[in-house]
């Protein structure tokens, strides 16, 4: 049921949606790190989940991942996982203090905090922008900041989800940064994975049912 | 010699079953529990990558066997069996289960690392297979691979090292 009803006119409105969120989340992490920073067009797609670990660069790549849990009219799960080396490439120069590592497990307890008020600040302008957008109530919670292997990470998102389906529709962007020595590469993304019965609010708000 | 043969992967809930010399192996287990059913004297072993405790929890017609407890170990006993192997000398080893995020919230579904442990203990205990090594809890992603021919069951993790139960 899940899997049938979405055409690809669904998937145009959440890729819009994702377009929009993720644009005020750009422009937020571009103002508090002062570095140009570029959002990809979304990706939409219904995909399993193992395919869902390879969006993500495979299930063992090692992340710094913060999740939110969405309450209100729409719920599900948001990620934003950054590979460690870019974590602690933002999140040094955030707090201006070049031994922040998030490698070892053991970060700073400042380092922590930043990374998750960096993970607040971004989720909080990408929801804002979504609940403006469509007029839905939307809840972030506490951001929680786990460095770990990304399918552990992202497997948790996906708890609700697997209750009704093997398969998630995400809505993928891709973080880069310009003007950096690997050229702009993929340094991060936001996974925002609506729970299988936000769909009807989120279509019918947007006038598609 | 160990890592002759190669290595057959296991997806999230999924399962399958090995031969030595080949391995079996899981990546990234987080919440989710990996059950690795062993033969003591053959050298035939099968992995399940449980997603959810029991599947009354799942809400459709179809339902994807390896993905909950209740159906996963059962379905790989019967596997196992298929295969040659007597029930009766089944060993468990069990890895997994974390919770990756500390949260307030007492919402169940933050708790679905343990759930998921508790549920696995539970059918493992129904169909009398003894459970020889476990590493589960914490708050760390596991990557496992098990050899049938050494019946250890190889754990690594991003902060916690490795280890062979």
């Amino acid at each position: 049921m899940y899997k049938k009803n979405i055409t690809s006119i669904h998937l145009d409105v959440l890729k819009e949606i994702g377009n929009i969120g993720a644009a005020h989340a750009a422009t937020a992490l571009s103002t508090l790190l002062n570095k140009k920073i570029e959002m990809t067009v979304p990706k939409v797609e219904m995909v399993s989940f193992d395919d869902m670990m390879d969006l993500a660069g495979g299930a063992e790549n090692v992340v710094a991942g913060i999740y939110l849990r969405i309450d209100g009219d729409v719920t599900g799960s948001m990620f934003f996982v950054l590979p460690v080396e870019q974590a602690n490439h933002f999140i040094q120069s955030l707090v201006q203090d070049s031994t922040v590592d998030f490698q070892n497990g053991e970060v700073s307890e400042l380092g922590a905090s930043a990374m998750q008020e960096l993970g607040n600040i971004l989720s909080g302008s990408y929801l804002s922008a979504l609940s403006d957008f469509t007029s839905l109530r939307i809840y972030p919670s506490v951001p929680a900041l786990s460095v770990d292997m990304v399918g552990a990470i992202v497997s948790f998102g996906l708890v609700e989800v697997s209750h009704i389906s093997d398969y998630v529709i995400v809505i993928d962007t891709a973080i880069t940064e310009e003007n950096t020595t690997n050229g702009g590469s993929v340094k991060g993304h936001f996974f925002l994975l609506p729970d299988p019965d936000s769909f009807e609010a989120i279509f019918t708000a947007l006038g598609l049912q | 010699m160990i890592g002759q043969g190669q290595v057959v992967k296991v997806g999230i809930a999924d399962m399958n079953t090995v031969k030595a010399p080949d391995t079996i192996r899981t990546s990234g287990l987080g919440s989710c529990v990996g059950v690795v059913l062993y033969d003591e004297r053959s050298q035939i072993a099968g992995l399940v990558h449980v997603m959810l405790p029991d599947s009354s929890l799942g809400r459709t017609e179809t339902i994807n066997i390896a993905k909950f407890a209740d159906t996963g170990i059962p379905a790989m006993i019967e596997q196992l069996k298929l295969e040659g192997v007597q029930p009766f000398r089944l060993r468990a080893k069990i890895a997994g289960g974390a919770q990756m995020f500390q949260f307030t919230s007492g919402k169940d579904t933050m708790r679905i690392g343990p759930r998921n442990v508790e549920a696995v203990k539970e059918y493992l205990k129904k169909f009398s297979i003894p459970i020889v090594a476990e590493d589960t809890g914490g708050s760390s992603g596991r990557t496992i691979e098990f050899n049938p021919m050494t019946k250890l069951l190889n754990i690594r993790t991003v902060n916690q090292g490795v280890k062979d139960i």
